[in-house]
């Protein structure tokens, strides 16, 4: 083989790997990426099933229910025009409580309820995406 | 005035950077070369005594709780431990920013003062283009992030370091994580030097090599710890989030491994010359995107410290002055790049290239992955990428990767027969398959990607040592059974991956004082919760006494701990390790009815993800060794 046909064979074979890469990174970032929902965008835009969310909003007042396990709750995430019910079975963050933001990672369900793995509370802000921390500032106005 | 000596250490170490980037350019252009680098290298290693002396100053600052200074006002308090107070000077945004200066200067003084092969011409180069990229970054602390400076009046004491941070990891995983990802800047000098002087060949990538080695190693310690740091202090039980400032390490990491792969075919077989320098190029460019996006203040985890965008915008132009450089003298020299050797597809290079192709596409995946969300939200939309995306996109290419792995040390040099190979395979292929059925009959439903990893983990396990059969043990020279460790460390990992998310077993109750919970083969009951009080936190513990079977019981103290400066509870595990795996223990809180909340996992054979990594340390290290030892020989034969 001649070194010239060579190193054109590698360059190609590189480009289109990285292009492969590309097209396929792109096409599973639409299915895959995580998106931030307020409760009133899903009331807006129907529920993002089969997707894992974001949802973000103030615990609405006198929501919070604890379940006889100990260990599940449920609770309302609302942010004044819609409300969302979110139950969650875990170890709550420290400063999680009514009338306080919280982003809870989860799924949203058929009938509408959310299902949160993970929730964040705002003593995290400072280390959470500045784009759910911008959101949790949203909710603060919500908060007097 | 401490802190106005440091500041002077830095002022005097940018100015000796200025006249480092003059010297080497006037000795680049001269013909008396020896001359101009005898200057050259004393200033570099002068340079790097007074950003070292910076640094130094700077923790002395924090050790004797000097509340004048704001770093130490916004991130220290006196009744820290010792420990926190001199590790807690690079757990902030200008702290950290130092010691990354402080690494770039000390590895610019270590090539003055170690390398010895390099060409003349390139080796002065080389110092200028590490001196011109310390001189941009001595720019960004002393111009928008001066770690020295003063708050009047001083208040009686600090805020406080963020408890998260006030772990021994911290003494540990940024000092070894930055001499990794920023001593990958001296393979980038390298690059530019060789360049520069159109010095690309053999003799410059056996240079290069133990720099690239040296760094990778740290980097791939750095990694190693920074996982098994989150694993044990978020109290999550993960050991990698995919989190943009994890992404921000391995980034350099993946570009690093296909350099160190690229760079020994080019010293071994002279080839893939201009791809080398392209590399060498882009693994300190992710370093550089990486401090971009942690230092910027775009994201915000637990690595990024204070927001401020006059420094993001800062480093964005240091960022497109580099990489744009760098890569501008790439194109208008990569056509004075002669051309190497070539090689048959099949055969020791063809499988390095495609391992250099397809570290690339893994590091391209991770790359759109962590700064889609950016490019997103500049759209307005707010999103986060994770798991999902990165265990689907780059889960099944790595997968590939470590097969190929398997194969790639068995081919011989230049040319090699297909069918030949095949066979030098056959044994590991039979294990894998053989894994993939037991595990299949053992595990029913586990899912795809773990099922994988097991059967390629056990298989791959026994390829990596099989270019030491039939050798003669005692005369196979070092460097191989750096490459055999290392890949067998690859494989140990792995294992710990998939066995960790296929066999993963979790408990979350509550419970009450007494009451046994059984979580994998243990069994644990809490006998009591009571109050702990530490140097400058006090806690809730609980006592949990674990059996195993009909083992003899011990006890595990899982924590809740309050810290009052600044006012933040953090969740302290208790891990029991045992040969097969890990016990994994969280206090939660207690509810209305007396309860305790419990979260336990067992963990089998996690602890062989992070001793995975450490083989890959040690195999990097003993190649290294092995290089230098060999390099030694072949001098003295010389002389």
């Amino acid at each position: 083989m001649k070194a010239k046909h060579q190193r054109l064979i590698l360059v190609l074979l590189a480009l289109a790997a990285v292009i492969a890469a590309a097209l396929l990174a792109l096409s599973a970032l639409k299915d895959q990426a995580s998106f931030f929902y307020a409760p009133s965008d899903v009331k807006r835009e129907g529920l993002p099933l089969g997707k894992a969310v974001r949802l973000g909003g103030m615990v609405e007042a006198g929501s919070i229910r604890h379940l006889p396990d100990g260990i599940s709750i449920r609770f309302v995430v609302t942010d004044g025009a819609a409300s969302v019910p979110v139950s969650f079975s875990g170890i709550v963050p420290d400063l999680f409580r009514e009338k306080s933001g919280v982003v809870a990672e989860g799924h949203f369900q058929p009938d509408g309820s959310f299902v949160a793995t993970n929730l964040l509370a705002k003593h995290d802000e400072k280390y959470m995406p500045p784009q759910v921390a911008g959101a949790m500032h949203k909710t603060e106005s919500l908060e007097q | 005035m401490i802190a106005e000596a440091g500041l002077a250490a830095l002022w005097f170490a940018a100015a000796l950077a200025l006249l480092q980037v003059i010297l080497a350019t006037l000795a680049v252009q001269r013909s008396a070369v020896e001359d101009m680098l005898a200057a050259v290298r004393p200033v570099a290693v002068v340079q790097g005594v007074l950003v070292i002396l910076a640094m130094l100053l700077l923790i002395a600052v924090f050790v004797n709780s000097d509340m004048s200074v704001k770093l130490v006002v916004e991130d220290s308090s006196a009744a820290k431990p010792l420990i926190y107070k001199i590790a807690g000077a690079w757990g902030n945004h200008e702290g950290s920013m130092l010691l990354w200066v402080t690494i770039l200067g000390l590895a610019g003084a270590a090539v003055a003062l170690f390398e010895r092969t390099l060409e003349r011409k390139t080796l002065a180069a080389t110092l200028g283009a590490q001196a011109a990229i310390a001189l941009g970054f001595y720019a960004f602390l002393l111009f928008s992030s001066n770690p020295f400076a003063r708050i009047n009046p001083a208040p009686a004491d600090g805020q406080g370091l963020n408890p998260l941070l006030q772990d021994p990891g911290l003494a540990f995983h940024p000092p070894t994580l930055y001499i990794g990802y920023v001593g990958i800047s001296v393979a980038f000098s390298f690059a530019v030097g060789a360049m520069i002087t159109r010095d690309v060949g053999p003799a410059f990538a056996r240079a290069m090599r133990p720099w690239v080695l040296g760094a990778w190693i740290f980097l791939t310690v750095g990694i190693t710890a920074g996982s098994y740091w989150a694993y044990y202090e978020l109290g999550w039980g993960g050991w990698w989030f995919w989190d943009p400032v994890e992404n921000a390490s391995l980034m350099p990491w993946l570009a690093a491994t296909a350099l160190l792969h690229s760079v020994t075919v080019l010293a071994t077989r002279d080839g893939l010359r201009a791809w080398t320098i392209m590399l060498a190029v882009v693994a300190f460019s992710m370093s550089m995107i990486g401090t971009f996006l942690v230092r910027s203040g775009i994201l915000t985890s637990v690595h990024a410290f204070a927001i401020d965008p006059r420094r993001g915008a800062f480093i964005l132009a240091l960022l497109v002055i580099y990489i744009g450089g760098a890569l501008a003298l790439f194109g208008a020299r990569v056509g004075t790049i002669r051309q190497g050797n070539t090689f048959e597809p099949v055969s020791r290079e063809g499988a390095l290239v495609v391992n250099n192709l397809l570290l690339s596409v893994i590091l391209g995946i991770v790359l759109i992955g962590t700064l889609y969300p950016l490019v997103a939200a500049a759209f307005g939309t707010q999103l986060s990428v994770g798991h999902p995306f990165f265990d689907s996109t780059a889960g099944p290419i790595a997968l590939v990767l470590v097969a190929l792995m398997a194969i790639g040390p068995l081919l011989r040099w230049r040319r090699d027969k297909a069918g030949a190979a095949l066979r030098r395979v056959a044994v590991p292929a039979a294990i894998t398959v053989v894994t993939l059925v037991a595990v299949l009959v053992l595990a029913p439903g586990i899912g795809v990607l773990p099922l994988l990893g097991l059967a390629l983990a056990t298989g791959v396990a026994v390829a990596s040592v099989a270019p030491l059969w039939g050798r003669d043990l005692r005369r196979t020279p070092l460097f191989t059974y750096g490459m055999v460790v290392a890949h067998l460390g690859i494989a140990v990992s792995l294992g710990g991956m998939a066995s960790e998310s296929a066999f993963n077993k979790e408990t979350l109750v509550a419970t009450h004082i007494g009451q046994p919970q059984h979580v994998g083969p243990y069994t644990v009951t809490l006998t009591g919760v009571r109050p702990v009080i530490g140097v400058n936190w006090s806690a809730v513990e609980g006592v949990l006494k674990v059996q195993r079977g009909g083992g003899a019981p011990y006890f595990l103290r899982p924590q809740s701990r309050f810290f009052s400066t600044p006012p933040q509870v953090t969740n302290e595990s208790a891990i029991r390790t045992a040969f097969d795996g890990q016990l994994y223990t969280v206090l939660g809180n207690q509810d209305d009815a007396g309860r305790w909340q419990l979260r336990l996992w067992w963990k089998p054979f996690v602890t062989l993800i992070w001793a995975g990594g450490a083989l890959v340390a040690i195999g990097g290290a003993l190649s290294l060794l092995g290089r230098a030892l060999r390099e030694r020989r072949a001098r003295r034969r010389d002389l």
